[in-house]
């Protein structure tokens, strides 16, 4: 192996892979075969994190940067003057069996930039995960973008090396798409997620019948859209997501802030700030919808277009919707539990678990961890003290953030700042 | 009167102290590790020797009135080696074994609370080990790697290193407690070897690895360098999720 070249690959093609958020290498149920290499039946774990705080589960790399599309958003586009490479099937299992071996990864993330056309880069895809599984019997993660276009006999394989696939819509909109990358089109996208979610539900039909029907993608697929590059609304951004959720079964919707890589009139210019709380407040909204039971036309309508950014989209519905408040600790179902703010399903659970024993005052929540400094304006316990005085929305808010002190609280008051002053911005 | 149990400092070893609680009906009690007790003039301080018989009857009541979660974070906080630790879980399993209903979940309860609250940060240190080991290969072709847990995690870390690496026979060493294990690819054994100190990772010897191994130690820095996105530098997030104190640990983290 000649370490001194593949280091140079592997520089640019781990760098043009890494504005790919997913990283998880959890959900999967292939467990090790016939003592072989690697087992992923378990949690997900997290090898390490990068400076930018983000986890390092799987070695995330593209096959090659040389694409055929001209995509605005995107570093590898035709038209970006870089340096281009391409790896070899067996420089890629080398790299992933000797990296798994040392406790480095859980697995692989392979990607790549379109060459030829759609259909020759998923089979270049796929003989890298079928090495790995039939030669080196690696029982590890593998996780595959499926190109738009490829065709379903294709996804069909695919999925049955693969743990996860995943195809990123990128751009929430249709007409985001059509402005930022003209050659592609939606359609494109949804083909190859509609063909995996089908031979899902057929492995799960057929598994019943046949207990060894060989598994399809254990870990389901996923998909990414950028924020903050196409100017779509909170709203928009959350309703499509809320339909691929419901559409495609997707097991995560990733939402990734636009970090500016090109001069392009048509995106935010570079050294634009990369808008990190709205992709965290659009985190939290996802996570209400996934986990929470809300439904996403109670956080976000027409009147609500955006998400809050002073407070999280929890506290924001709480504040608009305070008819449903205090909620007694003691007696109110899980769904309602979980709508206090500042109580996690953790925490609910806990409270579940406690109150089965004794009625619960302030300092039985205190010390099950219960973080109370906005839960306690929403809640009632076993105890004479609470704070619920008549206040206005407006003043639990206020009480609120006066209180606390958010890591975010530079930024948002930054970009208050900006508001008024009518600077010309993309946020 | 206090009655203390001195007792080795294996978890059989404890469990020997708790059945001879039971035994003998003592009321007033604390049991605490031969190597930190000391004889006082109005205590009486006796050692338990442990005993398996015991230890194991102790342990299947245990799992009659506790679920499973139950009585493994009884093993989990016990691992925590915290100096106290054994009276809080002696307090647990005596209202375990007095309460007719589980009470694994009465967080209202304060030993129950504390010893799901330290088996939590055991069971969070045991994940940090899965995730830091990192292996390099030496010349006799074993996965070498060392750790300095802050407990005693690494019988806990065995199933999953033996279900993931069962091709490749590997070393974790835990140089705190000064044992390690050992997969010979078939079964796990528990090992003590006189380590060469310069066996760091921080340390380049080629006395003990192969050349290969400096190479993809390598290819791990350059890539843990360029998948790095820059204009989100987080410094502090990064030093959450992973702490200074196991970075001598991780080749990524150590400059050659």
């Amino acid at each position: 192996m000649n370490f001194e070249r593949i280091k140079e690959k592997l520089n640019i093609l781990a760098d043009a892979a890494k504005y790919d958020v997913s990283c998880s290498s959890s959900g999967s149920k292939r467990s090790n075969k016939n003592k072989g290499l690697g087992d992923s039946s378990g949690m997900g774990i997290c090898h390490t994190y990068t400076e930018d705080g983000r986890c390092v589960s799987l070695l995330k790399i593209l096959l090659t940067n040389h694409c055929i599309f001209d995509c605005a958003y995107c570093v590898t586009r035709k038209s970006n003057d870089i340096k281009r490479a391409a790896f070899k099937v067996q420089e890629v299992v080398d790299l992933t069996i000797n990296f798994y071996r040392r406790n480095y990864i859980e697995g692989l993330f392979l990607s790549s930039g379109i060459f030829k056309d759609a259909d020759y880069t998923m089979e270049r895809l796929i003989a890298v995960a079928k090495k790995l599984r039939e030669e080196e019997n690696f029982n590890g993660y593998i996780h595959l973008k499926s190109i738009p276009g490829a065709s379903d006999e294709l996804m069909r394989e695919a999925g049955l090396y693969a743990d996860r696939l995943s195809v990123n819509i990128e751009i929430p909109s249709v007409k985001g798409l059509k402005l930022l990358a003209p050659d592609k089109n939606r359609a494109d996208f949804i083909k190859p997620m509609e063909k995996v979610k089908n031979e899902i539900i057929q492995y799960k039909n057929e598994k019943k019948l046949i207990k060894s029907t060989p598994i399809y993608a254990p870990a389901g697929q996923s998909t990414q859209m950028i924020v903050g590059a196409s100017g779509e609304t909170d709203a928009e951004i959350m309703y499509t997501s809320a339909q691929f959720y419901k559409n495609y079964n997707l097991k995560r919707v990733y939402y990734s802030g636009y970090i500016p890589i090109s001069y392009d009139e048509r995106l935010p210019s570079i050294g634009t700030e990369v808008p990190v709380l709205r992709e965290n407040r659009l985190y939290q909204t996802d996570w209400l919808l996934r986990f929470y039971g809300f439904d996403v036309r109670e956080l976000l309508n027409k009147e609500h277009p955006n998400l809050d950014t002073d407070v999280d989209p929890k506290l924001s519905w709480a504040l608009r919707n305070l008819q449903h408040f205090p909620i007694d600790v003691n007696t109110a179902d899980k769904r309602m539990l979980a709508r206090i703010p500042g109580l996690g399903m953790k925490s609910v659970h806990k409270i579940i678990n406690a109150r089965r024993f004794r009625k619960l005052n302030w300092e039985h929540l205190k010390a099950i961890g219960i973080a109370l400094n906005r839960a306690k304006y929403f809640m009632v316990c076993n105890s004479r003290n609470f704070e619920t005085k008549d206040r206005t929305a407006a003043q639990i808010k206020g009480l609120i953030l006066q209180e606390s002190k958010s890591k975010f609280s530079k930024t948002y008051s930054n970009q208050l700042n900006l508001f008024t002053s009518n600077l010309p911005l993309s946020v | 009167m206090i009655f203390i149990l001195k007792y080795d400092g294996s978890f059989e070893g404890f469990l020997t102290c708790v059945f001879e609680v039971y035994e003998r009906k003592i009321d007033k009690v604390s049991i605490c590790k031969s190597t930190i007790a000391t004889d006082t003039f109005f205590e009486v301080c006796e050692t338990v020797i442990t005993e398996e018989r015991k230890a194991e009857r102790v342990w299947k009541g245990l799992k009659k009135k506790c679920s499973s979660a139950g009585t493994s974070n009884i093993y989990r906080a016990f691992l925590s080696e915290y100096d106290d630790i054994e009276n809080t879980l002696l307090e647990y399993i005596r209202y375990a074994f007095k309460s007719l209903k589980s009470i694994d979940g009465d967080y209202g309860n304060k030993h129950v609370l504390r010893t799901s609250k330290v088996a939590k940060m055991v069971r969070r240190e045991k994940h940090r080990m899965d995730a830091f080991v990192r292996f390099r290969l030496t010349k006799d072709g074993i996965y070498f790697a060392t750790i300095e847990p802050d407990f005693n995690v690494l019988p806990l870390n065995l199933k999953h290193f033996k279900n993931r690496y069962a091709d490749q026979r590997w070393i974790i060493y835990d140089l705190k407690r000064k044992y390690g294990l050992y997969y010979n690819l078939k079964t796990v054994e528990t090992i003590c070897i006189d380590l060469d100190r310069s066996i760091n990772i921080s340390e380049k010897n080629s006395n003990y690895f192969t050349l290969e191994e400096f190479d993809y130690q390598n290819l791990w820095k350059n890539y843990f360098k360029s998948t790095n996105i820059k204009s989100r530098k987080n410094m502090k997030l990064h030093v959450r999720h992973v702490p200074k104190r196991y970075w001598k640990y991780l080749s990524e983290k150590n400059p050659q």
